[in-house]
């Protein structure tokens, strides 16, 4: 019964995306009313379950959904928990996801992409519940995965502008670099435990002596590296700067997505994995710095700012840097009631933001103070006039971020020059053929060499993708790029480990077949738009090539391990053969899956999205 | 070359001249969005406009041929004007042009080419270098309020508070290039002096500056409307275009040395190759806006010549000039939107309405208790010299909202405030999406005055003190003229009913950043309440009545006047001084207020066919019910469609346009050409016609043309800076124009101004005020007289600067007429042709 039910909070919307996606684009009553039954049905059979729940004792479960993979060592599964955390969240997002809705059943009356509003909505609610609902980390990064690609979508729903389509490639960059955190997690705690573990099992470990001893570093790194996914995803120090700039759609969905619900999935991630962290002083010294400084630096940036919808960000993302300092302190609880609270204020707060004007210059136009000089100042005026800089400034947070993280991408990508088409087909494709002779003879070879070749291997898989990365003049070169780069990680695990036939099939075929699918696409686009077809600036072939960039569109989610293709169950399956002494391997690996997925929404982006290259309608300015 | 030498000041103009004129949003006036193109005549301007800065002037050529294929450009008429214009031997030529030749339709603009070169020498996007944080210092500086925090050095200057920023800020600098904070703290760096650094060749400045400036319209024309305003910020800000210009350019350097060293790069003039066209360079006409003209003109004329066809249809039967008592008058604003209104109120009792601009002659400021400034209560040209002052309000006019309190963007403010209120918000909203209601966010037209409160309007003395140099109220000679001016020009000066009714009107809406655009215009964007109840209250004064008689308007003495306002969105009405009435008017007032009520009803019901959610076949009563809840939905994204759909003015007697089913598309003025046979008012009615119903007309025109470029783009994504403007994100520009959403339903037809007098008068009149004149002139706004006697229709043209009348022969020679209007609306939201009334 159970099972059932809590199998319909993530089918029941998905199923209603499906209806969405496939009810003609101008019948509007339907595709809201299909999104508004969906939703609703979720909340209130959500609300009496929970009541039913609460009323039964509240004992949390684990459910074993689907198995999607298994062999004698490795099982792939999607499990789904819950407990009081799920609860709470499921219900907070019901009930918002719920009223926004309705509220975009008008709200988005004759918009152009009416449909593919209520799309995504319906698909990032799924992907919210399924998070929520996940019972352990290979779950939660499949929904993480997609709430990715649906706030990517979102952002990016006036694609027809740069800005926001920029914002959105930026947005999208910053959510996956904060992947790594997760990935790097679900392969160390691989190494712990030797199986996927359940967070349910976790739990209960936890509660006895000795967890996590002798795994000290281990478990610290552990901690690390979900408090960058967590900052990533809630925006916390130094990722801060990317909330006011994903306020790019409709006002609605900033609302349900950066003023409440996407946003604090940090907090969520925190809570939910406690156990890995909460015997350790100093991860939670650095969670709660972590917190502390965002709220202070967030406060200040809220202060300042002219505009009203970062204003209203920053001033969440400031309780949100609380939230983790009462996470860290060990109250979860008032954690959990704090997110719920400033979910509704700031939904609210966004959605009345345009009320703003007539309610402000009312309130000057009865109660106008001009402002006396003041005369004493705690702080000097040079140290007043800093603050003031830095903080309308974001603190530097947003050129900080392309300066030490994307820059040096794009430095390396730009000396990589030399790899044109001609050198990766007369170059790499014997290096590679070389590498699999290697293979065969592995054991002919001294230690050392046997385990260097794999790092050596990635290393050239992540040369290809920087490359990719930064390729300005060829599509299809950079789209090539990429799909060596997994062939050279499949070469490098193969090095590293036994990996099987079977197993390499599973994370090779799915990338064969979507690389040839883009492939195609990207080759009858070129046939079209000869002349446009470059990567240095946005094209926005959408507009006239729309089932072409959806088809693209999904080619490109496939490539890049998006729970589409078998790619996605391969390249967990890669890292249990990555071992537990071999971070610098770990490492290269994920950097490869993260800047891969980057670099081909970048190519998507380029080609299809941002101001119509043609002028014979009218477009905007760069500016708009 | 002489002609190559840059002249700051010249420039300067120039810019100001051609920079979007939009106020502050508080402040929202209609105008026409391409004013500085007014010298031109129609077509050539925006041919012109379009190859100077590639704005989209037209319809696609696409558009124009559906329309056409759906009749909705008559073929008749289409091939009236090709054969007037080109003869009727090259009839086939054209129309072949029109509707089948491929022509290339992507425009070309001279904007931007020279600027972009950055990108082509340096690989530099230097817009994106620039803007995000140009936008940010400049927003900061002029907000008005949403900052909690104020710029610390407001009460300078721009480029003073900049400099002052730089020299004192230690931690982080504005620029980051040495020789940039030594051009701004140690030398006299003006526009010329840092072109030279960045751009080196003066032939090419103005250019520039033109490309640089146009890449950010939005905040270069608000801070060049600002630069002459800074009364319009009630939060005054010194900032001048010249200003904003050189911290602009200081920018641009200061990116350059950024990435490049001060010696890793040189001045533009060094890596441009191909000559560049200046942006002002003679045009060269292309066919295609030939063929756009022709589209225009023909879909204009398609609804036009319905109209004026209908015009000479008056039925002979119906007595014009009707000595017979009615119930009541009522003086309406000229506003399209109460066209319809007045249609209903005219046909449920036996009335007669008249429309005047809704300032009802009476401009001055209005400020009400305990309010902090003044606001302009007449069309926005107008300088009043009176000030009204609100006093023993009972109402407070500002409740408020915790929700856009500072505190709950606090830290523990916000840590208190999250956890509390915060839940009360989730209720608050689910409310408000189920069951609509007011809330402290509303803006509401009867909040605009106090329904109790006295108004101090009659000036006993000159001597009077005044306040910041206004005079406070009227003496009753100036009550006296601009009464008579009122009564005379709108024809009322005799058989008045025992209740004459003034009626403003004004707007409400929730969630609305252009509010200001829906109230009535000629009252610069606020409620016309104030003028209405002063207007009534002067003309029931005795003095002023006598000084009336004196100028030959007899009002009766049981007569009284009553002010009211109309609510356009929720369809509500509010008299005001009821108390003054005698008994029997008293008793015909409440029977007034009946046919009120169902006329406000029915006109709720005729505009909900534009809204798609309500029903529009139930019940009067029932539809206005859900057309109330609009303004006080915080999800409805067009409380009311405002002007969309306007089309035409017709300035005449109502009594020949009764007959007429208009569509809530037209401005009426009432006018009596008869008791006015030198047009002496008449010049007073069409110098406010051109302005603000061509004003509206026009940006309603271009808005929707050029949605991305003249136009906000849609407002849902809209984020409000400084209160001041809306922009989309973070980083965008401040837009101009009107959001896609008051566009929707918005026909993009001119203005037909339709004059009931003789050709000879209207064109003597009409020449007497050269701005008035221009906007006829160049057909910004097309003219079509009637002759009173025999009802002929003449065109006016100035071709070759030779203004003339031309014979019009409508061709539409049946209108097809219409018993139940109700059934034909029921059935359809799309614009309805002209309907006779049966």
């Amino acid at each position: 019964m159970n099972n059932y039910l809590i199998l319909s909070f993530v089918l029941v919307p998905f199923l209603g995306f499906l209806l969405t996606i496939s009810t003609p684009e101008h019948r509007e009553r339907i595709i809201s009313n299909i999104t508004i039954f969906a939703i609703g049905t979720t909340f209130f059979s959500l609300l009496g379950f929970v009541i039913y729940w609460a009323f039964s004792g509240a004992i949390p479960f684990s459910i074993n959904e689907l198995t999607l993979y298994s062999s004698e060592k490795y099982m792939f599964l999607i499990i789904f928990y819950f407990d009081a955390v799920t609860a709470t969240y499921l219900l907070a997002g019901a009930f918002i996801a719920f009223l926004i809705v309705r509220y975009c059943s008008y709200y988005m009356h004759l918009e152009k992409g009416y449909r593919r509003f209520f799309d995504t909505i319906l698909f990032f609610y799924f992907s919210y519940n399924f998070t929520v609902l996940s019972g352990n980390f290979e779950t939660l990064f499949m929904g993480w995965e997609m709430l990715g690609i649906s706030s990517f979508l979102l952002i990016a729903f006036y694609r027809e502008r740069y800005l926001p389509v920029r914002n959105a490639v930026k947005v999208f960059s910053i959510y996956r670099i904060g992947d790594i955190g997760i990935l790097l997690t679900m392969w160390a705690s691989h190494h712990l435990w030797h199986e996927n573990i359940s967070f349910m099992k976790l739990k209960s470990m936890s509660l006895e002596a000795g967890f996590l001893a002798g795994h000290d570093q281990l478990g610290l790194f552990i901690a690390i590296c979900l408090l960058v996914a967590a900052s990533a995803k809630s925006a916390q120090f130094p990722f801060s700067a990317w909330v006011p700039r994903a306020m790019e759609g409709p006002t609605p969905s900033s609302a349900i997505f950066y003023g409440s619900l996407s946003i604090h999935f940090g907090v969520f991630l925190l809570i939910r994995t406690m156990p890995f962290w909460e015997q350790q002083p100093i991860a939670r010294i650095l969670i709660a710095l972590v917190g502390l400084t965002t709220a202070l630096t967030s406060y200040f940036t809220s202060k300042v700012q002219p505009t009203i919808k970062t204003q209203i960000a920053y001033a969440s993302i400031s309780q949100i840097g609380l939230m983790f300092v009462e996470i860290a302190l060990g109250f979860e609880t008032l954690a959990l009631v704090h997110f719920v609270g400033n979910a509704f204020l700031r939904t609210y707060q966004l959605l009345v933001s345009p009320s703003v004007v007539s309610y402000l210059i009312r309130e000057q136009f009865y109660y106008f103070k001009p402002q006396a000089p003041k005369k004493l100042h705690f702080l000097s005026k040079g140290l007043r006039y800093s603050l003031f800089l830095f903080a309308l400034r974001e603190f530097e947070l947003d050129t900080l971020m392309s300066k030490f993280v994307f820059k040096p991408f794009k430095k390396i990508g730009n000396r990589l020059n030399f790899l044109t088409y001609k050198n990766v087909f007369y170059y790499f494709v014997p290096i590679y053929l070389l590498g699999w002779l290697l293979f065969t003879l592995e054991h002919h070879f001294p230690v050392w060499l046997n385990e260097s070749l794999p790092v050596l291997f990635a290393g050239i898989a992540l040369i290809m993708i920087m490359r990719a990365f930064t390729e300005h003049k060829y599509p299809r070169l950079a789209w090539l790029l990429v799909a060596m780069g997994h062939f050279w990680i499949a070469l490098a695990i193969m090095h590293n480990e036994k990996f099987g036939m079977i197993e390499l099939a599973w994370y090779l075929g799915g990338v064969v077949f979507s690389a040839g699918l883009g492939w195609f696409f990207l080759e009858k686009l070129r046939k079209q738009e000869k002349f446009l077809f470059k990567l240095h600036r946005y094209y926005g072939h959408i507009y006239e090539h729309p089932r072409l960039a959806m088809a693209f569109f999904l080619s490109t989610l496939g490539l890049m391990g998006f729970p589409i293709t078998t790619t996605f169950i391969g390249e967990d399956l890669i890292f249990s053969h990555i071992h537990e002494n071999q971070l610098i391997l770990a490492f290269l690996v994920s950097s490869c899956f993260v800047i891969g997925g980057i670099a081909l929404i970048r190519i998507y982006a380029r080609l299809f999205l941002g101001s119509h290259a043609k002028v014979y309608h009218e477009t905007p300015l760069q500016s708009a | 070359m002489d002609s190559q030498i840059f002249e700051e000041k010249v420039v300067l103009q120039n810019l100001q001249h051609y920079l979007p004129h939009q106020n502050p949003l508080k402040d929202f006036v209609h105008h026409n969005t391409l004013n500085s193109f007014q010298n031109l005549p129609f077509h050539e301007a925006l041919e012109t406009a379009s190859s100077y800065f590639g704005y989209k002037t037209y319809l696609q050529l696409k558009e124009y041929r559906a329309l056409y294929a759906q009749n909705k450009i008559n073929h008749a008429i289409l091939d009236r004007i090709i054969c007037e214009a080109k003869g009727k031997e090259n009839l086939a030529e054209w129309k072949k042009k029109l509707i089948e030749e491929h022509y290339d339709t992507a425009w070309r603009n001279r904007l931007g080419y020279l600027h972009h070169s950055w990108d082509r020498a340096y690989q530099l996007n230097i817009e994106k270098e620039v803007h995000t944080f140009l936008f940010r210092l400049v927003g900061s500086y002029v907000d008005q309020g949403i900052s909690m925090e104020k710029f610390p050095t407001e009460s300078s200057s721009f480029l003073e508070a900049i400099k002052i920023l730089e020299a004192n800020s230690f931690l982080v600098k504005i620029f980051q290039s040495k020789r940039v904070r030594h051009l701004l703290l140690h030398t006299e760096c003006s526009i010329t002096s840092l072109l030279d650094i960045l751009v080196g060749d003066q032939s090419l400045y103005e250019q520039y500056l033109f490309d640089q400036q146009f890449a950010h319209a939005g905040w270069s024309g608000m801070v060049a409307v600002l630069e002459h305003h800074h009364e319009t910020l009630l939060d005054e800000r010194q900032i001048s275009l010249e200003d904003f210009i050189i911290f602009e350019l200081l920018l641009e350097i200061d990116a350059l040395d950024r990435k490049f060293g001060e010696k890793g790069w040189t001045s533009l003039n060094n890596h441009i190759k191909t000559v560049i066209t200046p942006i002002f360079a003679p045009i060269v006409k292309r066919p295609l806006f030939e063929v756009y003209a022709f589209w225009q003109e023909a879909y204009e004329w398609t609804l036009y010549d319905q109209v004026l066809s209908g015009l000479q249809q008056v039925p002979k039967d119906k007595n014009l000039s009707k000595e017979s008592k009615y119930d009541f008058q009522a003086i309406f604003c000229i506003d399209d939107r109460e066209c319809s209104f007045r249609r209903y109120v005219e046909q449920f009792g036996n009335t007669q309405t008249f429309g005047t601009a809704g300032f009802f002659n009476l401009e001055f400021y209005f400020q009400p208790e305990n309010g902090k400034f003044f606001t302009k209560s007449c069309p926005a040209p107008v300088n009043p010299k009176y000030l009204i002052k609100e006093t023993k309000a009972k109402q407070h006019h500002h409740k408020h909202d915790a929700h856009f309190s500072r505190i709950s963007r606090n830290l523990l403010g916000g840590w208190l405030v999250s956890q509390t209120i915060g839940f009360w918000s989730a209720i608050q909203l689910a409310w408000n999406i189920f069951k609509p209601s007011e809330t402290p966010a509303l803006v509401s037209s009867f909040r605009h005055m106090d329904h109790d409160s006295v108004l101090q309007f009659e000036c006993k003395s000159l001597n009077a003190p005044k306040d910041h140099d206004l005079q406070i109220g009227f003496t009753i000679d100036e009550m006296i003229n601009r009464l008579e001016a009122l009564l005379k020009s709108i024809g009322l000066t005799k058989n008045f009913s025992d209740l004459v009714y003034l009626i403003g009107h004004g707007a409400s809406s929730v969630n609305n950043t252009h509010y200001a655009g829906y109230d009535c215009g000629a009252c610069s964007g606020r409620a016309g309440s104030v003028n209405a109840r002063i207007g009534a209250a002067m003309a029931n004064k005795p003095e002023v009545r006598e000084g009336l008689a004196k100028k030959g308007i007899e009002i009766p003495e049981t007569t009284q006047f009553l002010g009211a306002l109309h609510d356009t969105t929720r369809d509500e009405i509010d008299f005001y001084d009821e108390n003054i009435l005698s008994e029997s008017n008293n008793i015909l007032h409440k029977k007034n207020k009946e046919i009120f009520k169902k006329s406000l009803a029915y006109n709720a019901k005729e505009r909900s066919r534009r809204f798609a959610l309500i029903d529009s076949h139930q019940s009067a009563e029932k539809v206005h019910e859900e057309v109330k809840l609009r303004a006080l939905s915080l999800f409805e994204p067009r409380p009311e469609w405002n002007h969309a759909s306007n089309a035409m003015c017709i300035v005449g007697r109502r009594e020949t346009n009764k007959h007429l089913f208009l569509d809530r598309r037209s401005f009426l003025n009432s006018y009596d050409y008869a008791q006015d046979l030198e047009g002496k008012y008449l010049l007073g009615i069409l110098q406010a016609v051109a302005p603000v119903c061509g004003g509206i007309n026009l940006e309603y025109y271009f808005s929707k043309v050029d949605n991305q470029r003249l136009g906000a783009g849609s407002k849902l994504p809209h984020n409000v800076i400084g209160l001041i403007g809306v922009a989309n994100g973070l980083d965008g520009d401040l837009r101009t124009g009107l959001p896609l959403q008051m566009l929707n339903i918005h026909d993009t037809l001119r203005l037909l101004v339709v004059v009931e007098h003789f050709p000879a008068v209207v064109l003597q009149t009409i020449k007497k005020n050269p701005a008035t004149y221009q906007w006829f002139a160049n057909y910004w706004v097309h003219l079509v007289v009637i002759d009173p006697e025999t009802t002929k229709l003449y065109r006016f043209t100035n071709e070759n600067q030779n203004a003339q009348w031309i014979d019009y022969e409508p061709i539409t020679k049946k209108i097809p007429s219409v018993k139940n209007i109700e059934e034909v609306f029921e059935n359809t939201s799309e614009n309805l042709p002209i309907y006779l009334f049966k």
